[in-house]
């Protein structure tokens, strides 16, 4: 840590500021809140992955005892989401197994389950696709009408009129013809993941009247229950209250499913209604990760410079999601930080399948593309005869160089050159002597052979979107933050507290922040992209520093001196560097006054983030079984604002559909029926307290131009470097390249027994 | 109606004697209860939290009768006469002075989103009264059910270890 730069709370550990009812068990998530009068809402979900519904006899349901709405595809509201629009609260068309039929609210849930059981559903079955190959065959049975061969626009306007549908730069002719190597491939990363956080997704949803509905919410970015919802349904005021979230992983940034029911069976019963998904629709009904392909050919030079991609970016969304656009066009960004190339072409297709919805799950895009990209690379980077470390660290954006972004906009990177951070990890991690070269084991102990690998990831969205905030000072000495910042894990809600409480020179106990809610705070984006630390920490940095001047304003003719000669400590001012007299706040405002500042952040694009992972792992050849015995985590974030946090979101790599997605974690479809098969936490696999690797984290602090902390965020981003690294290290422990997702014992006895190693 | 004395359970919740009558009609408690739902629903206890209703994410684990135990599995009828401790139980019920492991879970920020963590504390708890120093192989096995997505197991262990330290 550079010494210079010594802060009274800044890198500092220090107690989350909620510990304490986070350990008593006082901290309220959804399923703690309860309302007046609350009913209790349930979905019939459908049998079949691809139905009509030809006839629903809801009669009997509507007259069980304590039931005050039943809904289905002939009565509900007509609200949609998606991109298009095209994705109805209910429809007469399921189209896959878990899709919602009816919905209902009750007295109870006891109540609600018996009456679900009372209604009565016709179907005619239709054929279903589970792949992107089957979704897009001639004669393919077709999810929507509208979307022939199953195929859905990529272009979308979620990030203004020219968001990124493709990447198009230079000429691939004249970068094939320079490349020394040129692999062609089609790699998948398909096992479609779910995130999982420990708790399942929830919403209670309330109508004050008419035309207002307040709804309270699990959510890591609370505001998008307000902004992201009310154009869906027809613009009424929306008031959006956060609980404590238990896990996010993106997939809580909004719940437009159980929003809709709880929203609609609240307008119909005219009583609040909490929808609380259970273990098993939070499986197969919420959220999964994009599954993704990589269909084309590469270029390189012998000195690793990559002169040419070109090719397909095949992504399956299952049924339906509300974000798989904004996902390509992320992805889409992500990949040219990583690869850095002059001559792009490469053109994502989005495809629609009967499986289990998809959504937003941390990685966004990028995650999925790299993991489905990088194991071609590894392949053109052996045959070039180059370490994988240095072609990375060659290849990663540097500051002067340029990338489009998202939104289609060109923009140069002022951020670090991540080099320091790649040759730190690699000495942490030993990588110049486990290295033995490509498809060669680090060490072989009989049946059991170790490899290593790496992977990278970077993301630019960590200045993205608006941040609004209030910073209001009171006479005792004390601050306010009005911001709408949900608490989803981050320890986001605790680092802006530190923020303001430095800016402000105050101790930690003296600032405070509003619970997450839209009607009491400012616009606030929300915690995406690994956005809060930089473009939310500059709205409340900027507003404590307005009200602080502010405050200097009404002290200094007090003082008799200039406001600019002012400073701050503890609730007193003085002129800077003196010992004269202070003034405390408390006289300087009056005991019946507060001043409050403003601050605000527009996106900026320009400050991509890093993350590398070095991974070991061993592997038994009778067993099959992986084992991930190492890992080492290398970043720079500029500054750390709270180290425990920050090493726990990097942790996280492991888990949320990160780097298990390459160990043991996928979701299981039955193609006779359609059915996800592990939809429990027994047969779903997860890592345990028995199974972690020894785990390291070297976090580097080369200030950024960010804020006057000179931070960025990272936490995003732990995951996605993972499944990539994960294939290399195993691929070399075999000595033969694995290019399938998960590894599981199946796969890789089977690479075993072909490469004729049988024992 | 009166009822038979066979018709109430009694049990004692952090210290507190509770009593219930058993049976379907309102404000009675239904044979197919669980003590998840009883300590939540009707006692306001809410700090044992649900994660997956079906016993295999241990977020919902109490003490009965001091033995970590899944309360999203245990049918409240079966508690009878026990003595059941939630997370609310491990301060002190006097000064409000917080359980060593509670604070220890403070002082590593060994959580993160938080969900899992009253029953981690609760696991490592009774892991503690039997155990007073175990290895960091004995923490791992004590918590191995128990999940956490965020990965804040490494804090965790640092945590328990440090709980364990400073009740010596």
């Amino acid at each position: 840590m550079d010494s210079a730069r010594q802060f009274r709370h800044i890198g500092k550990g220090t107690p989350r500021k909620d510990g304490r009812q986070i350990v008593t068990g006082g901290t309220k998530y959804i399923d703690d809140l309860t309302l007046p009068g609350l009913l209790y809402g349930k979905v019939l979900r459908s049998p079949h992955p691809h139905a009509l519904i030809k006839n629903i006899d809801t009669a009997k349901a509507e007259q069980a005892a304590g039931v005050k709405a039943v809904l289905t595809h002939k009565n509900a509201p007509d609200w949609k989401f998606g991109i298009p629009r095209v994705v109805a609260l209910l429809d007469k068309k399921v189209r896959y197994a878990g899709d919602a039929v009816a919905i209902l609210a009750a007295e109870s849930e006891e109540l609600a389950l018996a009456a679900l059981e009372l209604i009565e559903v016709e179907y005619e079955v239709l054929p279903a696709v589970y792949d992107i190959d089957d979704a897009m065959a001639e004669g393919a049975p077709v999810l929507y009408e509208e979307f022939p061969c199953n195929l859905l626009p990529t272009q979308s306007i979620a990030f203004g009129p020219n968001t990124l549908k493709e990447v198009i730069l230079g000429d691939v002719e004249r970068g094939f013809a320079e490349a020394d190597v040129i692999c062609e491939a089609n790699t998948s990363y398909d096992n479609i993941p779910n995130p999982l956080p420990i708790e399942p997704p929830g919403v209670i949803a309330r109508w004050d009247s008419p035309d207002e509905l307040t709804v309270w919410s699990a959510s890591q970015s609370v505001g998008w229950h307000r902004f992201m919802m009310m154009g869906k349904m027809g613009f009424p005021e929306i008031r959006s209250i956060g609980t404590q979230c238990g896990g996010s992983f993106g997939s809580k940034n909004h719940s437009p499913q159980p929003f809709f029911y709880a929203a609609a069976l609240a307008k119909v019963s005219g009583a609040p209604v909490k929808m609380l998904y259970t273990k098993e629709e939070h499986f197969g009904a919420f959220v999964l990760r994009l599954g993704s392909r990589f269909s084309g050919k590469i270029g390189l030079k012998r000195d690793g410079t990559i002169t040419a991609i070109e090719g397909e970016w095949l992504v399956d969304t299952g049924a339906f999601s509300d974000q798989a656009q904004t996902q390509i066009a992320v992805g889409l960004g992500e990949v040219q930080l990583v690869l850095r190339c002059p001559n792009w072409r490469l053109i994502p297709k989005l495809v629609c399948t009967n499986r289990a919805p998809s959504g937003i799950v941390r990685g966004f895009g990028g995650q999925e593309l790299e993991s489905s990209i990088l194991p071609v690379f590894m392949e053109a980077i052996s045959k070039a005869g180059l370490d994988p470390v240095d072609f990375l660290k060659k290849n990663f954006v540097k500051p002067g160089e340029g990338y489009l972004w998202r939104e289609g906009n060109w923009w140069v990177s002022r951020g670090q050159d991540y080099s320091e951070a790649v040759e730190e990890g690699a000495k942490t991690f030993g990588w110049d002597e486990k290295w033995k070269g490509w498809l060669t084991p680090s060490s072989v102990n009989g049946r059991k052979r170790r490899g290593i690998g790496v992977g990278v990831h970077g993301n630019a969205d960590v200045g993205e979107d608006e941040s609004e905030a209030y910073v209001r000072l009171t006479p005792d000495g004390g601050a306010v933050i009005h911001a709408n910042v949900a608490e989803s894990g981050m320890g986001q809600r605790s680092s802006l507290i530190k923020m303001v409480a430095e800016t402000l020179n105050l101790p930690l106990e003296k600032v405070s922040m509003t619970e997450p809610d839209t009607l009491v705070a400012p616009f606030e984006f929300g915690l995406t992209g690994s956005r809060g630390t930089w473009a939310v920490g500059t709205a409340v940095i900027r507003a404590a520093e307005e009200a602080l001047k502010k405050l200097h304003e009404i002290a200094a003719p007090i003082l008799k001196a200039k406001a600019e000669d002012l400073e701050s400590a503890d609730g007193k001012i003085r002129i800077k560097g003196s010992e004269s007299q202070t003034l405390s706040w408390r006289r300087a405002l009056g005991v019946f006054h507060t001043v409050t500042g403003h601050g605000s952040f527009e996106p900026d694009y320009s400050m991509p983030n890093f993350m590398m992972l070095f991974v070991e792992v061993e592997v038994d050849t009778g067993t099959g079984q992986v084992s991930v015995e190492r890992v080492v985590a290398a970043t720079d974030a500029g500054q750390i604002i709270d180290p425990p946090s920050l090493e726990g979101q990097i942790y996280g790599a492991l888990g949320a559909a990160g780097l298990d997605t390459a160990v043991f974690e996928e979701t299981v479809i039955d193609r006779r029926t359609g059915r996800n098969l592990n939809m429990n936490l027994i047969d779903y696999k997860w890592r345990t307290f028995e199974e972690l690797p020894a785990f390291d984290n070297v976090i580097l602090e080369n200030p950024l131009p960010s804020h006057r902390f000179g931070a960025i965020g990272i936490g995003e981003i732990s995951t996605s470097p993972g499944p990539a690294a994960v294939l290399m290290a195993v691929s070399n422990a075999l000595g033969t390249r694995l290019t399938s997702y998960p590894l599981s014992p199946e796969k890789i006895l089977a690479a075993v027994k072909s490469a004729g190693e049988v024992e | 109606m009166s009822y038979e004395r066979s018709n109430w359970i009694k049990f004692h919740v952090n210290g507190d004697c509770r009593e219930f009558a058993i049976g379907a009609r309102p404000g009675e408690l239904p044979p197919s209860e669980t003590l998840a739902d009883t300590l939540r629903e009707r006692l306001g206890l809410t700090g044992t939290k649900v994660g997956c209703d079906r016993g295999s994410c241990c977020s919902c684990t109490v003490l009965i009768n001091g033995v970590p135990s899944l309360s999203c599995m245990t049918l409240t009828v079966e508690c009878d006469g026990a003595s059941v401790t939630t997370i609310e139980g491990l301060p002190d019920p006097a000064t409000g002075e917080l359980d060593p492991l509670q604070q220890a879970f403070i002082d590593h920020t060994a959580y993160q989103c938080g969900f899992c963590t009253p029953g981690m504390i609760i696991a490592a708890k009774a892991l503690l009264t039997e155990v007073s120093s175990p290895t960091e192989e004995e923490i791992k096995v004590a918590l191995g059910g128990h999940y956490c997505r965020c990965i804040s197991h490494y804090h965790v262990l640092d945590a328990v270890a440090d709980a364990a330290g400073r009740k010596r």
